[in-house]
């Protein structure tokens, strides 16, 4: 198929369309609103649903039993509307039901600012919500990412029985790039024998649930999901690496910032330097195999974030003190640029030499 | 032998959790009966709250799913529109609908929502140990109105059948209470028909029952039924307050 240009936004609704999403419960926020905007205009021709919920708690509650009768469905939201969700996702985790959830993350904390951001790193990775429970999360870097990347979502919800985050940034929901359709044969994905659909006579209900009033009964759910959490740590691990191969220093950075992050290490590289970059495609897992490919020569690590530093906590644990770890980034809705990151390089590099 | 009188297939065989002379058992028995009568158990999908019937979803003999404390109308929502041939409904307590849910359930009125809900209105937080409910009376104690319910401080008792009686999208709103014999086969029949409502497609119905916490209120189980009759039937008065189905008779 060839490539059509699309905005970020409508690129996530047309790619969950084609991953047989037919169910969107949203509310309105800047910088996502196009998702919404695009399903409400679009599910309806597919024989879906495009629902407007009073707020986004009620929208992922309303995720909650569309889930719960074995749909594909989705929610999108920014920053302050996925804080609301939080309830229902650690709901949905605890049920074990899929579902996949878009974060055009905006700039933070409260209302913030409607500019693109990373600040919710620790919303995304840490639990917003109560209890013991961890989210898949993707951050694609491009419009074209994106609509893989939520094609993979629904996949591996289904198979995980778990919540997916998908986490962009306003760059990432507003502009305009070419994107390509390819439609993957979907993994050989579990029967949701547990919907309730009716029990049609046939079998006994279906409860879908995340209440155990029996302490060792919720100790024993909490140990089958961690199972089920330290597999996908195993198996999903995503990153992207570039020019670690004799690196004196390597930026770590995810997203839009990854690619200011690459043009930055591309000029410093002609100029004789030798940067590379690691690039998390999944959050969580954190890709911590990907640091296992790091060089000797490697002696710093630079994490720019367009926050004020909540990767950094991650690269902290992966790298066991082994190498120094640097941070620079712009937050509140401003874009690092290019020159920040090469000067910061330059002082680490030349401090050191 | 002649039998007179037998257990719903709408329950489960087991014994629920409820305190002695708790109503709650009462009108899970109606709500059973109804969705037995009417045909619909093995194509029902029941929604939980969170509040003493937190457990329905153990009683019920249909496929059930918990919600979140207030959301069972917004997840009856997510299930409805994904399977609008099923029958949904959902059972939920006066702390659960008016007061942390209350924005769910006025807007699946407001989209006049194809579902049915049973309101248990106990005028307290029952699973909690008997803390204010919006639906306290004036003057009523509890753990956290010691001195009785002041209104000036509190906000008066919140009356949910008249609210959402004057949405457009309901069409079906009744109160009616447990109290009594005679008033259980009015309940019954309240229920049944909301449920026939949601099966006629006509949109939201929801029942308002008035119910007895003998443990929270501190009162014995037939005084507590005394209580219900004379102190809270003055304040939410029984009857129907909505019956689209009798406007668009009375219209043509
Ligand atoms: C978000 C959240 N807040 C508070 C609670 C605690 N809680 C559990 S049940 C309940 C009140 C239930 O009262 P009601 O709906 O009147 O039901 P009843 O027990 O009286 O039948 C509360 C506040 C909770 N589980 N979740
Ligand atoms: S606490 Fe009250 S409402 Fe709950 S089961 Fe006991 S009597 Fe019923
Ligand atoms: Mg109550």
């Amino acid at each position: 198929m060839a490539k059509i240009l699309m905005k970020g936004n409508e690129a996530v609704g047309e790619a969950a369309i084609r991953a047989g999403c037919r169910f969107f419960f949203g509310y309105p926020i800047t910088p996502q609103s196009e998702l919404p905007e695009y399903m409400s205009l679009h599910l309806p021709k597919v024989g879906g649903v495009y629902l407007q919920a009073e707020s986004e708690i009620a929208a992922i509650n309303m995720v909650y039993g569309a889930a719960g009768c074995g749909a594909r469905v989705m929610t999108g939201s920014s920053s302050p509307g996925i804080a609301l969700k939080q309830e229902g996702i650690s709901y949905m985790a605890g049920a074990e039901l899929p579902c996949v959830i878009v974060n055009m993350m905006r700039g933070g904390p409260g209302l913030g600012s409607i500019q693109p951001a990373q600040s919710d790193y620790f919303q995304s990775t840490r639990g917003g919500g109560d209890g013991d429970y961890r989210l898949l999360v993707y951050a694609p870097a491009s419009v074209q990412e994106m609509v893989d990347y939520v094609q993979i979502a629904f996949d591996k919800a289904d198979k995980y029985r778990n919540p997916v985050l998908v986490v962009g940034d306003g760059v990432i929901g507003q502009m305009m790039e070419p994107v390509e359709f390819v439609s993957k044969p979907a993994e050989n994905l579990p029967e949701k024998d547990w919907a309730t659909t009716g029990t049609g006579g046939k079998r006994e209900p279906n409860i879908i649930n995340s209440l155990y009033l029996d302490a060792e009964k919720l100790e024993r759910h909490n140990i089958h999901l961690s199972k089920k959490y330290s597999y996908m740590q195993e198996n999903e691990q995503r990153w992207e690496a570039t020019g670690l191969e004799g690196a004196e220093l390597v930026i770590v950075a995810y997203g839009t910032t990854a690619r200011i992050a690459r043009s930055a290490m591309d000029n410093l590289n002609k100029k004789g330097w030798k940067i590379g970059l690691l690039r998390p495609i999944t959050l969580w897992p954190f890709p911590e195999k990907g640091f296992q490919l790091l060089d000797e020569t490697t002696k710093h690590l630079l994490v720019v974030e367009m926050s004020m530093g909540q990767m950094i906590d991650d690269v902290r644990i992966v790298n066991e003190g082994k190498r120094k770890i640097h941070f620079t980034g712009r937050s509140g809705g401003v874009i690092p640029s290019t020159s920040l990151i090469e000067e910061k390089i330059l002082e680490i590099l030349e401090r050191s030499e | 032998m002649a039998v007179v009188f037998e257990r719903t297939k709408g329950l489960r065989p087991v014994s629920t959790h409820y305190c002695p002379g708790c109503t709650h058992g009462i009108i899970h028995r109606l709500t059973a009966e109804a969705l037995e009568e009417l045909g619909v158990l093995d194509r029902a999908i029941g929604v939980a709250p969170v509040g003493c019937s937190v457990l329905a979803y153990n009683y019920f003999n249909c496929d059930m799913q918990e919600a979140a404390h207030g959301r069972a109308p917004a997840v009856a929502t997510g299930i409805k529109r994904v399977l609008p041939d099923k029958f949904v409904f959902t059972y939920q307590g006066d702390g659960d609908l008016a007061s942390i849910g209350t924005a769910e359930v006025v807007h699946a009125a407001h989209r006049g929502e194809n579902i049915s809900i049973v309101f248990v209105n106990n005028a307290i937080y029952g699973m909690t140990g008997g803390q204010m409910a919006p639906t306290t009376l004036a003057g009523q104690r509890t753990t956290t109105s010691p001195l009785g319910r002041d209104p000036l401080h509190a906000g008066y008792p919140i009356r949910i059948a008249e609210m959402l009686a004057m949405i457009p999208g309901a069409a079906f709103i009744e109160r009616v209470s447990v109290d009594s014999p005679a008033n259980v086969r009015k309940a019954k029949k309240a229920i049944k028909r909301a449920f026939e409502i949601q099966l006629e497609g006509k949109g939201f119905s929801l029942v308002e029952v008035l119910s007895t916490c003998p443990t929270n209120w501190g009162i014995e189980p037939p005084l507590a039924l005394k209580w219900l009759r004379e102190n809270m039937i003055p304040y939410y008065p029984l009857g129907n307050f909505r019956d689209k189905t009798k406007e668009e008779a009375t219209d043509e």
